[in-house]
C-alpha cells in the first residue's frame, strides 16, 4: 500500500524545510519521551532540599526546583508524560472518530442521523465545563486527562472523516469498485480509508500540541498528573511559585512545551503535502 | 435467447431529504427517473443507447448491475433473473462497467497493476503469478508492463480509458455495459478506442451495450441502437434501419440534427427547439408532446406504446407511419 510509509512521501516531507524541521523536533521529543532514564541526570523524585532553587550549574544544567529536584530531568521525564498522554488520547480518539465518521458517511442516512445528533450534542458541552467535571466526578489523573481529551475530540474528528466520506462515496470509483463485486468492509477499508486518513493524520499531528497544553493547563491546575509525576505543567507551577527567586524554571519548563507544539504543527503542514500523491507529482523540486 | 433482457424496468429516488425523509422513506414522493424500459441485447451484439443528457442513460446502466435500486421490472442475464443483491453480486463476474471519466472511476490510491489485480482478488480468480497476469491485461489493452506502477493521476484520459477496458475485460465477461466510453478523449484516441473495443469484442465474444449522447459514435459502433427520451425508450431498431428512416419524431430530429459535411442537405423543418423538460414536470401524454413538430390533441392526453413497426423496429409514437415515410 502507497501510504505514509512509502518512501517517495518521506521524501517529500524530508524537501520541505518546515516539514523537515518539524520531523527532527518531533524525533527529539519522542528519544527524549523514549529514553528518558538514559538521558535524565538525576532522579526527577529525588528531593535534595539542600540544593534548592539553584540557577543554571554544571551540576544542574537546568538548576533546581524549591524542593531540590533537578529541573533538567523533571523536564525530560515530562516529555515522557507529555507524549504517552497526548498520543494516547488522540490515538484512541482518532480511532473511534474514523470508525464512526465512516459508519455515519457510508451506511444509511437514519444512523448518520443519529450518530450526527449525538456527536453534535457532545460539541455543544463547552470543553472546559466537560472537563471540569470530569474531574470533580471521577478526580485528577492521567486517565480523567485521557478520558477527557477522547470525549471532547471524538467529534471533530468523526465529522472531519464523515464529511470526507460523504464526499467519497458517491463519487465514481467507489461505484466502479461496487460494480466489480467490491464488498462494503472492502471498500471501506482499501478505498474509502485511505482517503479520508490523509487529512486526519494532519488534523491529529495537529492535536497533539493542543493536548500537550491542555495536559500542562491542567497539571499546572492541579487538576491533572498528580505532583510527585513529572510534567511540564507540573514544573511550570513550581516554577510559577518560585519565579521571583529562579527564573530560570519558567523559562525551562516553558521552552519543551513552545518546541515540541511547533514541533508536532510543522509536522502536520509537512504531512499534508507529502501525503497527497496529486500534490506530489506538482510540487516544484 | 438473449443475454441481457430487461422488462418494465423503472427507477425513482425519494425526492424529500433531511430528516424526515430519512424516518419515513416509504411515505416520500418519489422522482420517476425512467420508467417502462424494456429491452434485450443478443449475446455478441452491441446495443447502442443514445439520449440527450438526463435522459436516464446513466441510470438506466447503473440499475442493470444492480447499483441503483429499481421500483419495477425485471432484468433477466445469462438465463437468471436478477433482483436481489446475491443474484447481482453474481451477475458482475459475468458483466462489467466502464465509466464516464475514466480517471475519476479509478481509486485515486491504488497503483494501476494492484487496480487491475482488484477484481481477480474478489472473485477468487488471482493465478499464482499475479504480476504476469497484470502484464497480460495491460498488453492486451495496447499498454505497457510499467503501467502497472503508476497512479491513475499519473495516466492521460486515453491511458486511463484502456485500463479501464482492462479492468471490465478482468474477469473475461460476457456484457460489457460503456458509459460514454469516449467522454473527453481527442478524436484520435476515441478512434482508438473504439478500435480497441471493438478488436476485443470479436477476440473475446463480447457483447457491448454503449450509452453515448455521440450518434456518430454510435452509428459508428452498434448493430442496433436505442433512442432515451426523458426516461422513455422512444425508437429501438437495427442501426442502418433507424439511421436510413427514424420514425418516432425524436430519433427524426436527433438525427436530422446530426452534422452533415453537406449544409445544403441540413433539414430545418424537423429541428425541435427548447430544452429537455424536468424531470419534475413531465409532461402529460407522450413525453415528447411539449416538443413534438407533429404533436395532436391525442398526445398530450395519452401515452403511445412501444408498438412493432416493420421487421426489428419499435417505436413509441401515435402517429409513426413507415409506409407514409417511404413516400417521403
Amino acid at each position: 500500500m502507497p501510504w505514509p510509509t512509502s518512501p517517495r512521501a518521506l521524501k517529500a516531507l524530508l524537501a520541505d524545510p518546515m516539514g523537515a524541521m518539524g520531523l527532527v523536533l518531533v524525533s527529539l521529543f519522542v528519544i527524549m519521551a523514549l529514553a528518558a532514564p538514559i538521558l535524565a541526570p538525576y532522579d526527577p523524585l529525588a528531593l535534595n532540599v539542600r540544593a534548592k532553587l539553584q540557577g543554571l550549574s554544571w551540576a544542574h544544567w537546568l538548576g533546581t526546583d524549591q524542593l531540590g529536584r533537578d529541573t533538567l530531568s523533571r523536564l525530560i521525564f515530562g516529555a515522557r508524560t507529555a507524549l504517552s498522554i497526548s498520543v494516547t488520547a488522540t490515538g484512541i480518539a482518532g480511532a473511534i472518530g474514523l470508525l464512526l465518521g465512516l459508519i455515519a458517511g457510508y451506511g444509511p442516512r437514519w444512523l448518520d442521523a443519529v450518530l450526527v445528533l449525538v456527536l453534535d450534542s457532545v460539541n455543544a458541552l463547552p470543553m472546559m465545563m466537560l472537563a471540569l467535571a470530569i474531574i470533580t466526578v471521577i478526580g485528577p489523573g492521567t486517565f480523567t486527562l485521557i478520558l477527557v481529551v477522547v470525549l471532547v475530540s471524538i467529534p471533530s474528528y468523526a465529522r472531519l472523516i464523515r464529511a470526507q466520506t460523504l464526499s467519497l462515496r458517491r463519487a465514481e470509483f467507489i461505484l466502479a469498485e461496487r460494480a466489480i463485486g467490491a464488498s462494503t468492509p472492502r471498500i471501506l477499508l482499501r478505498h474509502l480509508l485511505p482517503n479520508v486518513l490523509g487529512p486526519l493524520v494532519i488534523v491529529l499531528s495537529m492535536d497533539i500540541p493542543v493536548v500537550i497544553m491542555l495536559e500542562a493547563g491542567l497539571s499546572y491546575l492541579n487538576l491533572g498528573v498528580k505532583p510527585p509525576m513529572p510534567s511540564w505543567g507540573n514544573v511550570l507551577y513550581d516554577g510559577y511559585t518560585s519565579i521571583r527567586t529562579s527564573p530560570t524554571l519558567v523559562i525551562a519548563a516553558g521552552a519543551p512545551l513552545v518546541l515540541a507544539t511547533l514541533g508536532f504543527t510543522f509536522l502536520g503542514e509537512g504531512l499534508r503535502d507529502a501525503l497527497d500523491p496529486r500534490l506530489a507529482s506538482t510540487r516544484p523540486r | 435467447m438473449s443475454l441481457l433482457d430487461v422488462q418494465d424496468l423503472a427507477v425513482s429516488l425519494p425526492l424529500s431529504l433531511g430528516l424526515s425523509g430519512a424516518f419515513k422513506p416509504k411515505t416520500a414522493r418519489r422522482l420517476e427517473i425512467f420508467s417502462d424500459i424494456s429491452f434485450a441485447v443478443a449475446a455478441g451484439e452491441t446495443l447502442g443507447l443514445v439520449g440527450e443528457s438526463g435522459s436516464g442513460k446513466t441510470t438506466l446502466a447503473r440499475a442493470l448491475l444492480g447499483l441503483t435500486p429499481t421500483q419495477a421490472g425485471r432484468i433477466t442475464f445469462d438465463g437468471r433473473l436478477r433482483a436481489t443483491q446475491a443474484d447481482f453480486a453474481q451477475m458482475r463476474r459475468t458483466s462489467a462497467m466502464m465509466f464516464q471519466d475514466a480517471v475519476a472511476s479509478l481509486s485515486p490510491r491504488m497503483t494501476v497493476g494492484a487496480l487491475l489485480a482488484e477484481p481477480l482478488i474478489i472473485h477468487g480468480q488471482a493465478p499464482r503469478d499475479l504480476a504476469a497476469k497484470v502484464a497480460d491485461m495491460l498488453h492486451l489493452v495496447g499498454l505497457t508492463a510499467d503501467f502497472a506502477a503508476r497512479y491513475p493521476h499519473e495516466l492521460s484520459g486515453g491511458q486511463a480509458r484502456r485500463v479501464g477496458v482492462a479492468r471490465a475485460l478482468a474477469l473475461n465477461p460476457k456484457l460489457v455495459i460503456a458509459d460514454e466510453p469516449t467522454a473527453g478523449l481527442d478524436v484520435s484516441v476515441q478512434g482508438e478506442i473504439l478500435n480497441l473495443m471493438r478488436d476485443l469484442k470479436t477476440r473475446l465474444g463480447l457483447s457491448y451495450l454503449i450509452i453515448s449522447h455521440n450518434l456518430a459514435m454510435i452509428r459508428h459502433v452498434s448493430d442496433r441502437i436505442a433512442v432515451m427520451y426523458l426516461g422513455r425508450l422512444v425508437e429501438i431498431g437495427p442501426t442502418r434501419a433507424v439511421f436510413a428512416q427514424p420514425l418516432h419524431p425524436y430519433a427524426q430530429s436527433l438525427i436530422a440534427a446530426e452534422p452533415l459535411p453537406d449544409p445544403r442537405k441540413r433539414r430545418a423543418d424537423l429541428a425541435i427547439s427548447g430544452e429537455i423538460p424536468s424531470l419534475l414536470h413531465r409532461p402529460k401524454g407522450c413525453v415528447f408532446q411539449s416538443r413534438c413538430p407533429q404533436a395532436q390533441a391525442l398526445c398530450r392526453s395519452d401515452a403511445p406504446v412501444l408498438r412493432a413497426l416493420g421487421p426489428n423496429r419499435l417505436v413509441r409514437c401515435h402517429f409513426a407511419d413507415p409506409a407514409r415515410l417511404q413516400e417521403d
